[in-house]
């Protein structure tokens, strides 16, 4: 059988600059326009990675975001070699935040981030061990909801 | 509602003016949280916020948003209106506060059921 081969796209994210949040994302969406996936699921996509990409600014000072098209679904791998998430039960609770107050100050930073990304994908996993870092990996199915 | 009907009735000021002007806007969302507008905003709404910095105008992108309201005389950094403009994101800026902005704009049907 042929192998189905993935559209793969890769982003360095440096930590602590806000100012550039967002582009790798930005560049995802449009791949994804272009190959014709549906705008449903390109909006969730994009909550998912920006979300991702805000916390690897945040929290991790930075690390990458890479994407894989399949024909049928995307998925979105976000990883670090950050600090790690000591209770990735607790972070995952809405409203539970570690962010510093610049982060807060510009509205992000309210616990919401994580809680979003597992809302808007079809698939959730995350692996997190301190000082190792933490890997997120996101599926969303090319099928509006 | 149409987007220059919106700016023409609450006398907006545009930082950057809407590629589509006649874009019908499909309802309105407030939020000074971006996590927050980023999980319940939805395309083709307008954005009031008293955020100025550029991420407001990355937010708007991702989710298509019709445009940005920022509110109450907040301070808008330059960057957020190039990133905006980079971006084909319509944002404006108004005096009036945030909470007067969206009863204006529920007033004019704007997100009314």
């Amino acid at each position: 059988m042929a192998e189905i081969k993935a559209l793969k796209l890769a982003f360095d994210v440096p930590g602590a600059n806000f100012d550039r949040a967002g582009e790798a994302s930005a560049k995802l969406k449009r791949t994804l326009q272009q190959v014709g996936v549906p705008a449903e699921v390109i909006r969730r996509v994009a909550i998912g990675s920006y979300e991702g990409e805000i916390n690897l600014i945040i929290h991790a000072g930075g690390g990458q975001l890479q994407a894989e098209i399949y024909p049928d679904h995307t998925r979105v791998i976000v990883s670090d070699q950050g600090p790690g998430i000591p209770d990735v039960k607790e972070a995952m609770q809405e409203g539970y935040s570690t962010a510093s107050e610049e982060a807060r100050a510009m509205g992000f930073g309210a616990g919401m981030g994580l809680p979003n990304m597992y809302n808007c994908a079809d698939a959730f996993e995350i692996q997190s061990k301190v000082g190792w870092g933490t890997i997120i990996t996101m599926d969303f199915k090319h099928q509006d909801r | 509602m149409k987007l220059d009907e919106i700016v023409q009735a609450l006398q907006l000021t545009a930082l950057v003016p809407a590629t589509v002007p006649s874009v019908e806007v499909s309802g309105g969302y407030a939020s000074d949280l971006l996590s927050n507008a980023m999980g319940q905003a939805a395309p083709g709404q307008i954005w009031v916020t008293m955020q100025g910095h550029p991420n407001v105008a990355a937010v708007a992108s991702l989710l298509n948003l019709a445009g940005v309201i920022i509110a109450g005389g907040a301070s808008v950094a330059p960057e957020t209106a190039q990133k905006a403009q980079a971006n084909g994101v319509a944002l404006f800026t108004t005096r009036l506060p945030a909470y007067e902005v969206c009863g204006r704009l529920y007033a004019l049907g704007v997100g009314k059921p």
